[in-house]
């Protein structure tokens, strides 16, 4: 210690001392805030680029879906579910108590229009798609869709009754321009 | 190395400067004294080794003629396919060489089991193993979503979407893992830039996986320690040698399949491009992955086990669970060494725990027979049983046998035990 101090100066070995520790603290504060706030940009460069955030709409034109038919239309690189349904689904999906359900939610809060179920089609368990869009495809036990990956049951409003998955099918964000058309995003 | 070689003006120059050749040989040269009894289950690391060497200059070339890019990936693999010369064979060593390195990994890492190599005082050798092990399996993981076939796609989309599973933050995770909304485009690249890296970083950790045996050497079949240097001899030229013959034996076996098999392992659906519209019925990941996928999906709400872990669902969902369960099956692991409280190491002398080596065996190659099959009916209570007894086995039937046993007598060393044999 002493062979460092400065006596020309006038500097104690304690001045000294607590003038080290005080560099010591101070760089590492510095040091370790600075590398912590470098981290982010980082990080966050691997977040959706804005590009890909430009949350783009899909337009769906109902005109051509029948009662009882489904169309599938991409939204942000997932198929999105568009269904018309018919009267007795529509029923079904209001009749069944909601308490005991995986993830309960009436049918109501679910659609805009009651014939018209728009929901994005990706099983919450692990993002498989569901089968049921087709007439020949499997429907699972609830009439709705069934998600082949690890067997999951959707009834008609899409909502999970049976199965590894927690959520319903998602309703994602979207508005009716006018009788026939639907704006999703 | 003989002392003539170091007599060597060049070589002298060198070592002068930086001992590169006297380090050498203190690794696995004249200077490396090794337990003379080791048998041919001690090849695999070095068969390891090999393979890596394998995927690195296999997988440098794919990459000059690969595109990673959503439109393009699955074509620029049949144009390695079709029209690179060689490309074919490349891309066949490539692909078996990772089914490769995993039965040489997972022979390497039952052997350790088997033997004791885990206990004290290798435990951090055997900890870097299960390191590379992970490092591994993310390696192969992102390398497989790469040709952007069906499989790719789904087995990425499956997988990402675990980590979903975590309370409050998962759906952010997800997001930044694929870099969007879904697999796409930014995933693959980010995968492909990965899994150029990953194997750099395996590289690395071998290097102290190494570093951490030569502090101790290595265990032997009898699992008692090298008394002195009656129990040892030169690893060269006897186990270079050794290991030597074991890669020739192995690269036989190895270019069958590259020449005669080389989609024994793969799955047919990975020939079909990628399409984010539509599920294959029945997605399974690669073989090497199946016995944890089956762990990951024994995971129901009525499943027992999930009832006493989530306390009857209160603490998490069955998904949260399967999640938790399949990465525990690994990481616990690195608390063998704790857990198994025996001192004797070789399961030579361990009558009970011999038996039930080889029952846990079976039932991680049962895991892997359930993972592949479509998750209904009897196979899930199959799998929810085997998945029972995996956990069951590391963390109760482990520390009581080792516990309860009574070890056979232990030859007192490593030569006494051969001369008494009559050998
Ligand atoms: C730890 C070592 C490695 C493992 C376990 C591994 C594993 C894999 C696997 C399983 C595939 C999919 C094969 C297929 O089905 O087509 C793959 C593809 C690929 N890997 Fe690797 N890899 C390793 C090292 C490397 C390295 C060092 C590179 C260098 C850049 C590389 C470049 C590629 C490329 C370009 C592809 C896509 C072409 C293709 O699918 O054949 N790999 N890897
Ligand atoms: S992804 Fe649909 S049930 Fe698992």
């Amino acid at each position: 210690m002493s062979d460092t101090a400065n006596p020309a100066a006038g500097v104690s070995d304690e001045e000294e001392k607590s003038r080290r520790d005080f560099l010591i603290v101070a760089t590492s504060v510095v040091g370790g805030l600075g590398t912590a706030l470098a981290v982010w940009p980082f990080v966050h460069s691997m977040n959706p680029a804005k590009d890909t955030l430009a949350m783009s709409t899909t337009e769906v034109d109902l005109e051509p879906i029948e009662e009882g038919q489904s169309i599938t239309v991409t939204w942000q690189g997932k198929p999105v579910f568009v269904r018309n349904r018919t009267a007795d689904e529509i029923e079904v999906a209001r009749s069944v108590k909601t308490a005991d359900m995986i993830d309960p939610e009436s049918d109501e809060d679910r659609v805009q229009k009651d014939e018209w179920l728009i929901m994005v089609g990706v099983c919450t368990h692990l993002g498989c798609i569901p089968l049921g869009q087709k007439a020949s495809e499997p429907k699972g036990d609830y009439n709705g869709w069934f998600c082949p990956c690890h067997g999951s049951h959707y009834d008609t409003s899409g909502r999970i009754r049976k199965g590894p998955a927690p959520k319903n099918l998602p309703v994602p964000a979207y508005q009716f321009l006018d009788d026939t058309t639907v704006k999703i995003g | 190395m003989s002392s003539k070689f170091f007599e060597n003006p060049v070589i002298k120059w060198v070592e002068y400067r930086m001992p590169v050749f006297t380090f050498l040989d203190h690794s696995l040269g004249s200077s490396y004294p090794t337990p003379k009894n080791l048998n041919y289950w001690w090849n695999f690391g070095s068969l390891a080794g090999l393979v890596l060497v394998i995927m690195i200059v296999s997988g440098i070339v794919l990459a000059m003629n690969y595109t990673p890019h959503v439109d393009y990936a699955f074509e620029s693999v049949e144009r390695i396919m079709r029209d690179v010369n060689y490309g074919w064979l490349i891309r066949y060593i490539h692909m078996n060489g990772g089914s490769a390195f995993f039965i040489c990994v997972y022979i390497h890492l039952f052997r350790g089991m088997y033997f004791g190599s885990y206990k004290e005082p290798r435990e951090l050798l055997w900890i870097l193993g299960v390191f590379i092990l992970l490092a591994m399996m993310a390696t192969a993981f992102m390398g497989y979503v790469l040709p952007w076939g069906q499989m790719s796609f789904w087995g990425a989309t499956v997988i990402t979407n675990l980590f979903s599973a975590i309370p409050f933050v998962g759906d952010s995770i997800v997001t930044l893992l694929w870099g969007g909304f879904s697999v796409d485009n930014p995933t693959l690249n980010r995968f492909f830039a990965l899994h150029y890296l990953l194997p750099f970083v395996i590289v690395g950790l071998v290097v102290f996986h190494i570093w951490a045996l030569h502090m101790h050497r290595s265990n032997n079949p009898l699992g008692v320690d090298v008394k002195g240097p009656e129990d040892m001899i030169p690893f060269h030229p006897y186990y270079t040698v050794k290991d030597l013959f074991g890669m020739g034996v192995f690269m036989v076996l190895f270019m069958f399949f590259v020449f005669y098999a080389p989609n024994f392992f793969g799955e047919p659906d990975n020939y079909i491009k990628a399409n984010p519209m539509v599920t294959p019925p029945h997605i399974v990941p690669e073989w090497y992955f199946l016995p944890y996928y089956a762990i990951l999906r024994a995971f129901t709400t009525d499943f027992f086990l999930f009832q006493i872990v989530s306390l009857g669902g209160f603490l998490m969902d069955a998904k949260l669970a399967g999640v938790l369960a399949m990465f525990a099956s690994i990481l616990l692991l690195l608390l063998l060494p704790w857990l198994d409280r025996s001192k004797v190491r070789s399961n030579r002398f361990r009558p009970i725990n011999l038996w039930f080596f080889w029952i846990f065996f079976i039932d991680c190659i049962f895991l892997g027979y359930i993972g592949g099959k479509p998750a209904e009916g009897s196979f899930i209570i199959m799998g929810q049983i085997a998945t029972t007894y995996y956990f069951a086995h590391i963390v109760i039937l482990i520390p009581l046998i080792s516990i309860l046993e009574r070890p056979k007598p232990i030859p007192e060393s490593i030569s006494s035990a051969v001369t008494s044999a009559g050998h």
